[in-house]
């Protein structure tokens, strides 16, 4: 019967290192480090970065910091402007704050119910970045693993997974939504379900094309010679190497998901009152433009930066991922 | 090529069929009653299921139904709500949206093509930059704020167009859903034309055509455009597709009473209208699938190599 052989320490020998010669000229560089130098090279990518970085921090604190919550009505008394009533409902409420112009109190003025507008915007571009970033979050969690499947396996696995997704994506974003209109609740659930089922089917498609060009690589043969199992090799060895183009797709998703959120609480299936997004502001500065236009100002200011801000990182990563040879 | 075609065509029906039933299926299974059950009693119910066929089990109800499909008719074909018949109403609308559409297209492809064309040729001048800025804007301006925005200028401010759908006077007071509608198309489409053009007009057999002599116009459509056109074919299909999302609001904001605006009302009111939403459900699938097919085949038109490799495999 063979012994299992034990590994000793002194099997393999280290060559001395000092005797090695390192080419200082041309170093060489890790791959995300030549990915990063590319990237913040690029002045419109870092514009980009900006742009997301600057709106997400005023998402996060200027909601926390404003004096007013974002579904307050606020009252104005004769000495000044300040809060009077608190979360009344808008019957009782004096209406005394309604439609006021902006000013130093209320940065960006009021709405109709006499509401905050800097507090609901910055408020609004929360929860409609939540929404974009939770949906493909787990939509690169699902269109990643399926892709990799579906190329790593190939044959009829692939057949069966190719034709699902076929089929899948010859159905309308439209009827999608609809379908889930009738059998959820208008909301945040409905929003995010609805990003769910259509913008995984980009991320794995690109996932698979990576799969089937590094599926043929030595790495890959050299870990199923040393014994590797098929989900070793997809999610330890195949996966980190198609990081790049993923990372891309979502770049380019996450504008399509403030979109998605914004159509669809301008159409009245999305966020409901007294909770507001980006798309749902936009709704309602809709209904008042001919009279009050700057209510409808604000909302679209912030999502159209968004989308440039995101479109600019996404175009900057696939740059920097894959450099011309002009560029360089 | 007809075999490539055939090939398609089949696939397609395929697709379609299965599509159909599964927004059948779950429609049938749906939780919640049809009838008001409050009013009605226990007997008058059954006798209405079995009236609208829903006691039969749910394959044969889905049989029936493409039975009934493939006639010509929608179901039983009423509304839920009002019992009046789904075809002329979704007809009437189909058309007002498709006109819109159809319109969009032409003002995509036609504008961002010119754009394109336009700006690779006058590459790093004032054209080119102007193209780089429409699809920046393009981009980031969804289609329906520009709407909004085109809306308040144009026919608010200086009423020039009229501020609602007039159906009267239809060409007119479909440009600015129209423009608004292809502004996404404009963009991406612009900017592809310009870079598959100066990618195409820096190649070796650009370089031998003009050495030939070839210059000008010919050249341009001889040999540039026909090389660049292949990749932009398959920027418009999804874009074409894009268009009846981006409708369902413009439709909303312009009161045009189009198929969009049809479907809205069916699901965002206060109670779901199944049969609308099958019947239009089963329409959008259908147009959105012709759509893909009918690009398939231009493409294969366009690029001969996709027919070749098709054969050989």
């Amino acid at each position: 019967m063979a012994k299992t052989y034990i590994p000793k320490a002194d099997d393999f020998e280290f060559i001395g290192s000092r005797d090695l010669n390192v080419d200082l000229n041309f170093a060489s560089q890790g791959y995300w480090k030549g990915v990063a130098v590319h990237f913040l090279r690029n002045r419109l990518a870092v514009t980009g970065v900006v742009i997301v970085g600057v709106i997400i921090l005023f998402a996060i604190f200027a909601p926390i910091l404003s004096s007013y919550g974002y579904q307050e009505i606020v009252s104005v008394n004769d000495t000044g402007k300040e809060l009077v009533a608190k979360s009344l409902p808008p019957q009782i409420a004096d209406g005394s704050a309604q439609n006021l112009f902006a000013d130093k109190t209320f940065l960006f003025g009021t709405d109709d119910m006499g509401r905050d507008l800097w507090t609901r915007t910055w408020h609004g571009a929360r929860i409609s970045l939540i929404i974009a970033f939770v949906a493909i979050f787990i939509d690169m969690l699902i269109g990643t693993s399926y892709g990799l499947i579906s190329g790593y396996f190939g044959g009829l696995v692939d057949n069966i997974l190719q034709r699902f997704i076929e089929i899948a994506g010859s159905i309308p974003t439209l009827v999608i939504i609809s379908i889930l209109a009738i059998f959820m609740e208008k909301g945040i659930g409905l929003v995010i379900s609805s990003l769910l089922l259509t913008e995984w089917i980009g991320m794995s498609k690109i996932a698979r094309a990576e799969c089937l060009k590094l599926k043929e690589r030595e790495y890959v043969l050299a870990s199923r010679t040393l014994g590797a199992g098929s989900f070793h090799i997809i999610f330890k060895q195949i996966l980190p190497n198609t990081i790049g183009p993923i990372i891309t797709q979502v770049m380019f998703s996450i504008p399509v998901a403030i979109f998605t959120e914004a159509f669809l609480s301008f159409v009245g299936v999305g966020i409901v009152l007294p909770q507001c997004s980006l798309g749902s502001l936009i709704e309602a500065g809709f209904g008042n433009i001919t009279i009050l236009p700057y209510q409808i100002l604000p909302p679209i200011t912030v999502l159209a930066f968004l989308m440039l801000g995101f479109n600019l990182i996404g175009d900057g990563f696939r740059e920097a991922l894959a450099p011309k040879l002009e560029d360089m | 090529m007809s075999k490539y075609v055939a090939k398609r065509i089949l696939m397609s029906a395929l697709t379609l069929f299965v599509i159909i039933f599964v927004l059948f299926v779950l429609i049938r299974i749906m939780p919640g009653n049809p009838f008001p059950v409050e009013r009605m009693s226990a007997e008058l119910i059954l006798q209405k299921r079995a009236e609208l066929g829903l006691d039969k089990p749910i394959l044969i109800q889905f049989a029936d139904y493409m039975s009934m499909l493939l006639q010509g008719s929608f179901g039983n074909g009423t509304s839920l709500y009002n019992g009046a018949p789904i075809k002329p109403i979704m007809f009437a609308c189909l058309e007002n949206s498709f006109k819109v559409g159809v319109l969009s297209i032409l003002f995509g492809t036609t504008i961002g093509l010119g754009l394109g064309i336009v700006a690779a040729l006058n590459r790093g001048k004032f054209l080119d930059g102007l193209c780089t800025v429409v699809s920046i804007l393009g981009v980031c301006i969804p289609s329906y704020v520009f709407m909004i925005f085109l809306q308040y200028f144009f026919a608010y401010k200086i009423p020039f167009f009229p501020y609602f759908f007039d159906p009267s006077q239809f060409l007119f007071s479909s440009i600015m859903p129209s423009l608004s509608l292809s502004l996404f198309s404009i963009s991406t489409v612009a900017r592809f034309t310009r870079n598959e053009m100066i990618e195409v007009m820096n190649s070796d057999y650009v370089k031998l055509a003009e050495a030939k002599g070839l210059y000008g116009f010919e050249l341009l459509r001889r040999h540039v455009l026909r090389n660049a056109l292949i990749p932009i074919v398959t920027v418009i299909a999804p874009l074409v597709v894009d268009l009846v999302t981006g409708a369902m609001v413009i439709e909303k904001i312009y009161g045009i009473n189009g198929a969009g605006s049809l479907m809205v009302n069916a699901i965002a009111g206060d109670g779901v209208d199944y049969n609308y939403v099958l019947a239009l459900g089963i329409v959008f699938s259908a147009l959105y699938i012709a759509v893909m097919l009918a690009l398939d085949i231009l493409y294969g038109i366009i690029d001969p190599r996709i027919r070749l490799a098709t054969k050989e495999g």
